[in-house]
């Protein structure tokens, strides 16, 4: 992942004796120097880019109802720079962190963010998890040209010059999920259950759209629950009553450990019904207990079980950072790859500068991500695969569909 | 009906009436200590989840030994009393340590407890770790009855129940027939008097909280049949929690029955036939025009004013 875009290069390091550029051509990871490429070159912006370190920031809330999730993304960030500065660091620079809680609470990310960009000159931030944190950071990345990376499955419908997006949009992980369902069970009644906020209302939107104009099924239930809500009794009664051929769930958070153990408990399983969740992944099932999920479905582009080299690697090299009963979630895959993303933007730009990063990122292919082959796209979102994934009592999914790399495309016709 | 056969419309209504029945159990289990304490000793006590939160991380920690040591079926009763003791020896600590300079000032215990549930919350998450864990249930806890084919009564709801009924029964013969609770109900009517005739009044204020904090624990415990169990758990419950004691009235016993109750019934029906969402607020727009009409609650206490 480090070879250099060669015009890139002689733009941005036109200056440099030929011996040095003939390093740089053949450079890998581990023998680039911060001499080859001066400070004053490559931050023109005031960033805090030393001879010998560069400062990025890590914004999730460690505090707080989210610190369940965001736990992850965290360690999987600390994890990527830890071993990109064990492989030399970004243009010959270690990566030093600053580390930030957002607590949970959508202001405090905010002030969190200009504090790391206006204070800190921080040259990327790595971070955010639910949309509404992203959506207040937002505005404070636009205005003072900030670099977000942001990890979470979303709902697309946004696209930001300042931020890549490397979790799954909308049409990559809804639409692919339920073309499976419709395909592979035959299934025409839909009921439609999520958590009362942005996302899960997005979600059920455009899942209700494709279910009804493009599969023909039917839609005989919409539900939100109010988050963090641990009765399900009647939702469940209701569900009884309707009996839709499949159960198409984005509970988040708590509330889907007492939605799975209340549906078990009143006979609602696998062998009888099939159900494929957008909201749970491998960090979710520690709390629900991988008995009460089995031989549900869950839509998603990552599972820790893939089998691949790449992944076999991160996982392996997770669990020897953070301990052999840590698991490792969509989003904490995503949140991994925006540090291998950003060094390679830095290194395509021949410059830590904002413009040029976000410039010379697209196109960009990163072989060695856990998930596979990913490709980051003009709109600044990843081309990525969805994967079904069936679960299975030990809290582990078998991947029982793969889908063709899937295109972003934030904005989908006819979804908004 | 609906275009819902009548046998179906049947079924329903047994699943649904439990499953007020069982929101009915969970509320009451959370709202009991809560009452106790708030009721008896006017104490406001915002860490109340946090003690349930105690209760829930027992279960979880005895259910891993039990794992360990292959006695799952049996280990959960056992559970429910660890947790009963250890969330009442940690409240009757905390009565010592912080509540008890406060009871002249009792909007500062609100502040203080709310303090203490901060803290605890943080000490869960350095010690457990920051992601929600699962108890390990016996067999006999789990899947449901099904009297027809088409009832299923969940079982662990049953189980909730049962132990709500025993609970309430419990703190019934604590508080109304025992020799403890008439000193707990001198101590509450007249501070004074049941100093100068002997009852060591400072001892009843410490067993009160304690013991509040314990049937927190019990329903922590409890809990753990339904729900998970993290750091912040606590905090999901103490909402619905005083809704219920403040709804009921604060110093009785039969209005935290009744009001749990009559939310629980409540909530159930009208999420049946609105959206669950919509269910919840409209319980609590009818909980707030009755609180407007009658200040005191359901069931409020006489006092002599």
């Amino acid at each position: 992942m480090s070879k250099y875009d060669r015009r890139q290069f002689m733009k941005t390091a036109g200056a440099v004796v030929g011996a040095s550029l003939a390093l740089g051509m053949t450079a890998s990871a581990s023998n680039v120097f911060a001499a080859d490429f001066p400070t004053a070159k490559v931050n023109t912006t005031g960033l805090a880019v030393t001879d010998k370190t560069v400062k990025v920031g890590i914004l999730h809330s460690s505090t707080g109802t989210m610190a369940i999730s965001e736990t992850g993304s965290i360690q999987a960030e600390k994890l990527a720079i830890a071993q990109i500065n064990a492989a030399g660091g970004v243009l010959g620079r270690k990566i030093e962190i600053i580390q930030e809680d957002g607590a949970s609470d959508w202001p405090t990310f905010a002030e969190k963010s200009k504090k790391l960009l206006e204070n800190d000159h921080t040259a990327a931030v790595f971070g955010c998890w639910t949309s509404a944190s992203r959506k207040a950071a937002l505005p404070v990345f636009e205005k003072d040209n900030g670099l977000l990376f942001y990890p979470t499955f979303y709902e697309g419908l946004e696209q930001s010059k300042n931020v890549f997006y490397t979790g799954q949009e909308a049409t990559q992980q809804i639409l692919a999920g339920l073309d499976w369902v419709a395909k592979e069970k035959k299934a025409k009644t839909y009921y439609l259950i999520g958590s009362d906020y942005i996302w899960p209302r997005t979600a059920m939107k455009i899942a209700r759209k494709q279910i009804e104009q493009h599969l023909g099924g039917k839609v005989v239930g919409e539900e939100y629950v109010a988050l963090g809500d641990t009765q399900f009794g009647s939702v469940i009664n209701k569900i009884k009553l309707k009996k839709p051929d499949v159960i198409y769930a984005a509970v988040v958070g708590g509330s889907n450990v007492a939605w799975f153990k209340q549906l078990n408990a009143a006979g609602i399983n696998a062998k009888k019904q099939t159900l494929l969740t957008i909201s749970v992944t491998e960090d979710e099932v520690l709390g629900i207990g991988g008995e009460n999920l089995q031989g549900f479905y869950s839509a998603m582009k990552y599972f820790q079980s893939l089998k691949n080299p790449n992944n076999e690697k991160f996982v392996a090299e997770f669990k020897k950072m953070w301990g052999p009963k840590s698991v490792i979630g969509d989003v904490t895959q995503a949140a991994y790859e925006g540090p291998w993303l950003w060094k390679a933007g830095v290194e395509r730009a021949g410059s830590f500068d904002v413009d040029k990063v976000v410039a010379a990122l697209p196109g960009y292919e990163l072989k060695t991500a856990p998930e596979g082959y990913v490709k980051v796209d003009p709109n600044h979102h990843l081309w990525s695969k969805l994967r079904v994934g069936e679960w299975r009592a030990d809290g582990q999914a078998d991947v029982v569909y793969e889908s063709p790399l899937i295109k972003p495309d934030p904005f989908p016709k006819g979804y908004q | 009906m609906f275009g819902y056969s009548m046998a179906d419309i049947g079924n329903i209504l047994v699943m649904q009436g439990f499953s007020g029945l069982s929101l009915f159990s969970v509320l009451l289990l959370m709202a009991l200590g809560l009452a106790i304490i708030f009721g008896q000793m006017g104490v406001i006590n915002m860490a109340h989840g946090e003690f349930m939160t105690i209760g829930a991380y027992t279960t979880v920690f005895l259910s891993k030994l039990a794992v360990k040591y292959d006695i799952v079926n049996y280990y959960f009763v056992f559970a429910i009393v660890a947790a009963f003791i250890i969330a009442f020896a940690i409240g009757y600590l905390v009565e010592f340590v912080l509540i008890r300079h406060l009871y002249k000032r009792p909007l500062d215990t609100l502040l203080a407890t709310w303090g203490l549930s901060l803290v605890m919350q943080q000490i869960f998450r350095s010690t457990f770790g920051a992601k929600e864990v699962s108890a390990e249930l016996p067999q006999w806890l789990l899947g449901a009855f099904q009297p027809t084919p088409d009832i299923e009564i969940p079982i662990n709801g049953v189980f909730v129940m049962g132990l709500a009924a025993v609970v309430t029964f419990g703190v019934f013969l604590f508080m109304f027939r025992s020799r403890w609770g008439l000193n707990v109900r001198a101590t509450v009517q007249n501070r004074v008097m049941a100093g100068a005739v002997g009852i060591n009044t400072k001892k009843v204020d410490r067993v009160t909280f304690a013991l509040g904090c314990g049937i927190a624990g019990v329903a922590g415990a409890a809990f753990t049949t339904i729900a998970s169990t993290g750091p912040t758990t606590g905090s999901l419950y103490i909402v619905d929690s005083f809704m219920v004691v403040v709804f009921g009235g604060a110093a009785s016993l039969m209005g935290t029955i009744a009001s749990a109750f009559g939310i629980a019934q409540a909530q159930s029906i009208l999420q049946f036939f609105m959206t669950s969402s919509m269910g919840k607020v409209s319980t609590l727009l009818v909980i707030v025009i009755i609180l407007m009409m009658k200040p005191e609650g359901l069931f409020a206490a006489k006092v002599r004013k």
